[in-house]
This record gives structure tokens, sequence and C-alpha cells, in this order.
């Protein structure tokens, strides 16, 4: 068959401006085959990330390097189809969960738990590397870390619950982001000083955005370490925090 | 109370709150607020219920109480007894059947809008089929003006909505251009700003209203910053066209979001002096969107669809350009599947049309919710089988800041094409004086020296 040679879309010098999805020309007036696939594929990856499952077993030899005991634990979201739908039942502990947090835990300064959230895939593929660089770092200012949690069907919630019960001065919820079609495996850092249950979000800070074509480990675990830092320093964390953050955007 | 009995089963409806909840449509957002009826049975009995209450137990009986919400304030203190004499004497399955009646015209439906309350809206919908729901909202005819006049029957407009993660100008004009090229932006040139500082958006304010006057487009900008912002704005002199804000159906709900109904006469009246419009001077753009008063903890044990209708309450105060009912991005909590966001959005539409609203739809969805583009394709064009007056145009359905998806300037074409639907006529004559569209609103081949491609970015 002869290749029939298509003039270029004078439209396409446009795209040097954004990564929005211009000049995509137009089979009649709609989308063409080729664009719409490579849609269909973004959005499947994402859908995929939804339904991904934590890698608890894997996760849990890989973080053994950290010299932490580490916990499983569930939130009262039995399965992903409720999870969706009861932002409710991801905020809180199964009764399970509560029972084997139940013994006495020593104090510390730092909890890191580990959530699902709505992307396990970005977990699976981000936290060890994320955590290899932030651990060392909070160590080394003297900061004293709580038993490290994996916690499944969890929203971000969960953590206050969770360092409560531990003991811990501060939370550390690593979780998925809800993915988007450009990216299916961001990690959100939620740090929350003076964790307790019934906390709401403005008394949060968030570093989002983490993986290797977003904000890189190195970038990420300056950032959490900045905030965490000023957390300790100001025993405040959220909204208040963020205001002063000078160097946050660097 | 109100009770109905099925073989021998009484289902018993403790007030108009809990029957309007119980009769409503499943979806996600009620069974996470525990409103919702427990079993299909329950669901219909309440439905057989409420079509027996009377329209004028509606002025009567609240879902909120009077002294506690400015939103029920509003809405019985407005209530105009003329125009709900022609229906005082029906009740909600009554109401149904009259609407669909073939005596029932646009004409009719016009004259009695501001006899009908939201809740009366909001019962009748849950009566309705989809196909009804269409079939009244097709019947309404509610038309607006600014540069241009959206809403005609047979015309379909679209909100171009050049969003960028950073802002970044330029960013934003590619995607405005492309927009303009595939004929889309009628209804609005309109952009979610990534921050709300004055500064930036009076800087992509400027970056449109340039544009506009270069080229002599004939239609609207919108930075969708919070009121105050653009209040702020409005008294530096800044090209504000429309002033935008996100709304909903309880004065909590309202507070959350940072505003009143004080708040929002005033935005109101700074816009209106600005008298910017040529061919009208509808200056006010809402959003809205099922869920978003159990979301903010702020629902009153009313069901999600009664509180969007409450809302519209609040957009009819202000003869809004755009009221956009942002269907698809409160996530499946709220609304789970593409079967729900499908029926939301004709619960909306129908409801807003009804209300006199010019009514648009993000036809739109998240990436954790049961729904793609077949959903979307569907969605849009029931919408416009229905008469919307407008839906969003998204490079490639792509929203690369607020990070969902809706419908792109292709989607539009469709639309237009299949249905046979044209812009808003004065944007329309300006796409032909561009080149962009034949005089039978064909797309032409974009040409390499088009203005726009040489000059738009600077």
């Amino acid at each position: 068959m002869k290749k029939v040679i298509k003039p270029a879309d004078p439209l396409i010098a446009l795209q040097e401006y954004t990564a929005a999805r211009i000049a995509i020309g137009r089979a009649g007036t709609s989308i063409p085959l080729k664009q719409s696939l490579e849609f269909k594929l973004a959005h499947a990856h994402a859908r995929d990330a939804v339904y991904s499952a934590l890698a608890v077993e894997a996760l849990t030899v890989r973080l053994k390097q950290f010299e932490l005991p580490v916990l499983h634990l569930h939130s009262m979201a039995g399965y992903r189809e409720q999870y969706l739908q009861r932002p409710d039942l991801g905020r809180k502990l199964s009764q399970e969960s509560v029972t084997e947090l139940a013994h006495g835990a020593t104090p510390a300064d730092i909890a890191v738990i580990i959530a699902d959230g709505l992307s396990a895939i970005a977990i699976n593929t981000n936290v060890i590397e994320l955590l290899e660089l932030l651990i060392p770092m909070l160590r080394f200012a003297g900061f004293t870390l709580a038993d490290i949690v994996l916690v499944e069907q969890g929203r971000v919630a969960i953590g206050d619950e969770i360092a409560s019960a531990l003991r811990a001065r501060l939370s550390l919820v690593l979780i998925g982001e809800r993915p988007g079609l450009s990216s299916a495996d961001s990690v959100g850092a939620y740090l929350t000083y003076n964790p307790k249950p019934g906390l709401t979000d403005e008394l949060r800070n968030c570093v989002s955005n983490i993986r290797p074509q977003g904000l890189t480990y190195k970038q990420a675990s300056k950032k959490i370490f900045y905030l965490v830092q000023e957390a300790f320093r100001r025993k405040l964390s959220g909204v208040a925090l963020k205001d002063n953050a000078g160097s946050l955007h660097e | 109370m109100y009770r109905h009995i099925i073989k021998s089963k009484v289902y018993k409806f403790a007030d108009l709150k809990d029957l309007l909840a119980k009769a409503s449509p499943c979806r996600s957002g009620d069974e996470l607020a525990g409103v919702c009826a427990a079993t299909y049975e329950e669901r219909v009995a309440a439905q057989i219920t409420l079509a027996d209450v009377p329209l004028k137990t509606f002025l009567n009986e609240v879902v909120i109480p009077y002294e506690n919400d400015e939103v029920t304030r509003l809405i019985i203190d407005t209530h105009n007894v003329n125009a709900f004499g022609q229906i005082s004497h029906l009740t909600v399955g009554d109401f149904c059947d009259w609407l669909l009646s073939d005596h029932t015209t646009t004409e009719t439906l016009q004259n009695i809008a501001a006899g009908i309350t939201p809740e009366m809206a909001a019962a009748v919908s849950k009566l309705m089929r989809n196909q009804d729901l269409i079939a009244v909202a097709k019947k309404c005819e509610v038309v607006t003006r600014f540069r241009n006049t959206i809403g005609l029957r047979g015309h379909f407009s679209t909100r171009l909505q050049p969003n960028h993660p950073t802002d970044e100008p330029k960013g934003v004009a590619a995607s405005i251009i492309d927009g303009l090229l595939y004929g889309s932006g009628d209804a609005v040139i309109g952009i979610n700003p990534a921050t709300d500082s004055p500064a930036a958006v009076a800087n992509l304010l400027r970056l449109i209203d340039n544009l506009r006057q270069q080229f002599d487009i004939p239609t609207q900008s919108c930075v969708l910053s919070h009121i105050t912002t653009t209040l702020q704005l409005i008294n530096e002199g800044a090209p504000v066209d429309l002033c935008f804000q996100s709304i909903a159906g309880t004065g909590r709900t309202n507070a959350s979001f940072g505003i009143d109904l004080a708040l929002l006469d005033e935005a109101y009246d700074a816009t209106l002096s600005l008298n910017r419009g040529t061919v009208g001077n509808n200056v006010m753009y809402f959003e809205t969107g099922q869920g978003s008063s159990l979301s903010a903890n702020a629902s009153f044990g009313v069901d999600q669809q009664t509180c969007e209708a409450r809302a519209y309450a609040v957009a009819r105060r202000y003869n809004p350009l755009l009221v956009n009912t942002v269907v698809g991005f409160i996530g499946p909590e709220y609304l789970y599947d593409g079967k729900q966001i499908i029926r939301a959005a004709l619960e909306d539409h129908f409801c807003g049309k009804l209300l006199g609203l010019p009514m648009g739809v993000d036809v739109c969805y998240t990436n954790h919710a049961e729904a793609d583009q077949d959903d979307m394709d569907n969605l849009l064009t029931l919408l416009g089988v229905a008469g919307c007056n407008f839906v969003m145009g998204i490079p490639g359905s792509d929203d690369i800041m607020l990070n969902y998806q809706s419908t792109s300037f292709h989607d539009a074409l469709y639309l237009r094409k299949v249905l046979g639907l044209r812009p808003a006529p004065e944007f329309e004559l300006w796409l032909m004086k561009q080149g962009i569209i034949d005089d039978k609103g064909n797309l032409l081949s974009v040409n390499p020296a088009h203005g726009l491609l040489a000059g738009g970015i600077t």
C-alpha cells in the first residue's frame, strides 16, 4: 500500500508550550484512533493502579534494613469497592488491628505509616527508595522512630489512630495518591503533629507527587525532613506551618 | 409522618426530608450519609408515597429549618405565589404527568419557573425516568447574554477550559488557540487557576482579554478564583467579565466555601457595575455538584440531589450567564459509576432548567470512579438531546491541572454534527469570518498562516 504523506498539523508548534493534549489532529471531527488509544492506555494504567494491592511480603523484607518492627494492619474497609464508596471505613482500623496495636508501645517521635491509598503501585515502587534517604536523615537528627506500619485499604486519617496508639508525637503517612492520566504512581506524604483520632486535613502538611518523574526521592526527603524539623520546633503542623515554610518551593 | 403499605408491610417515613431521601434513585453518597432506602421495595414505596404529596406541602414543610438556614429563607421568602397558581392544586405525581403533557409548552414552563421551589423540582425528578428528565428539560429554554447569546434552541456552546498546572501564560494561550481553532469557547473562556493569588489571577484575566480584543472574539472570559479575589480585582480595575463562585444548597456549606448571600449580593452588584457585556448583562458564573454539602458535613440529613437543587435557588437570585454542575468530579463515594453520574447529570440539568437556569454540565469523571469515555459519550449525547446549554472543552479530554477527564473540543464537534447543533450565533459568525468553519458549520483545515497561530502567543 502506498503511504500517504499528510501535511504537518500547523498546530503542532503550540505543543512546545504545554503538556495538554493539544494539536492531536482529527478524523472527521473526532479524535484520531492513535490518540484515542494512547488516552485509553493512560486510563488503563490509572485504573490498574486503583485496583493494585500492597506487596506486603516484599515490602516487609525490604523494610528489614531499617531494623524496626513492621506491623501489618487493615482498615475497616474490607475490599476495594467498599473502600472507594466508604471513605469513613478507610479512616478507621479494623477490630483485629485495634487489638494488635493495644499492647503498650514505647513513646517515639515519629511513626512512619505506609498505606495503599488509591495507588498501591505507587507505594510498591517508590516507598523503600524514599525511606532509604529519609530515615537516616531523621535518625541522624536524633528523632526516634516507632514501629513501621503497613496498612491496607487505608486513607490518610487512619494515621491519626495508628500513631496515637503507637504513642508517636508525629505521624508521617506515605500513601498512594489518586492516579492521574500522566502519573499512576505518585506517593503523597502527610505530616501530622500530635496525631489523634478526629483531626481534620487543615492540621496536616502534604508533600505531593513523589516519584522519579515528579518530585524526586532526594527532593521529597529534603522537604519532608524540613517540615518534620519545623513541626517539632513549632509544635504544630498544617496551614500555620506551611505559611512560614519559605524553602518549601525551592 | 408519611406511610405506605405494600403487601401488609408498612413503610413509614418520618418527614418530607426522609421521604425525599428514600425516594431518591440509588447513589453512593446517600448510602455514605445513611439516608437512602434500605431495599429496592422501600425506595419504590417512598416514590409511590411521594407521588401523593401535594406541592403545597413543600411550602409548609421545609427540609432544613427556616431559622437555621439562609438558603431555606431565600427559597421561602422569594417564592412567587402567582407563578405557583397554575400548579398549586397538583400533587408531585400530577406534576410529573403535567410536565410531560403536550399542553405544557416552553412558555408555560417559563411562566411557572418562579413558582417552583427546588424541593418540588427535586421531588418530581425522583419520580421521573431518564427519558422524562430529558423530554421535559428539552421543553425548557433558558437564554442568557453577555457578548453573545447562549441557550437558544438548536444551539450548543462550550466553555473553553485551558488549564495549566502552573498557570504558565504561554501554556494557557496555546490551549486557548487550539480550542478556538476547533470552534470552542462561546460560553466562556474560563481558567481554573492553580493559585488564588490576585496578581496571578489578574495576569490570566489580562491574557484572555488581550487575546479577545486582538481578535475581536464575541465571547467572555473568566478566571475561576474565589469571589473575594474577584471582588478585589474588580476594585483594582482588572478586566473582569464574569464573576465566578462555587455554591451549594445549604448556608453551612456556603460558609465552608467562605461565602454567604450578602457577599454574593456585593459581588453581583460590583460585577454588574462594570457594564462590560455588549448584548446582555448576565454576569455570574456558578458551579455546583451533588455531594458538596455532605462533603462539607453540612447536609442536615438531606439527600444530595435535594441539596443540589437548593443550590439553584441561590444561583437564580443572580441571573447567571452560566450554571455548571460539575457532576463527576467529586468522586465515587458520592457518585460511584457511570450509571450514577449519568442519572445525576440528567437530574441536575432538568432541575436547573425547570427552575429557570442556564444549565451546562461538566461531563466528567475521575480515575477512581467506575466510569470511562464510553459513559461520557453516552451522557454527552443524552445532554445534547435534552438541550443542555453548554459543556466543557478541554484539550483531548485531559485536564492536566485538575487531574480529571472531561469533554474534549472534538466531543463538542461530534455533538454538533450528529444533532445538527450550532454555536452561539455571534460566535458562529466570528468562526466563519476567521475561516475556522464554513457556512454550513463544517470545520475547515487550519490555515498555517492564521493570525491566531502567528500572533496569538506573545
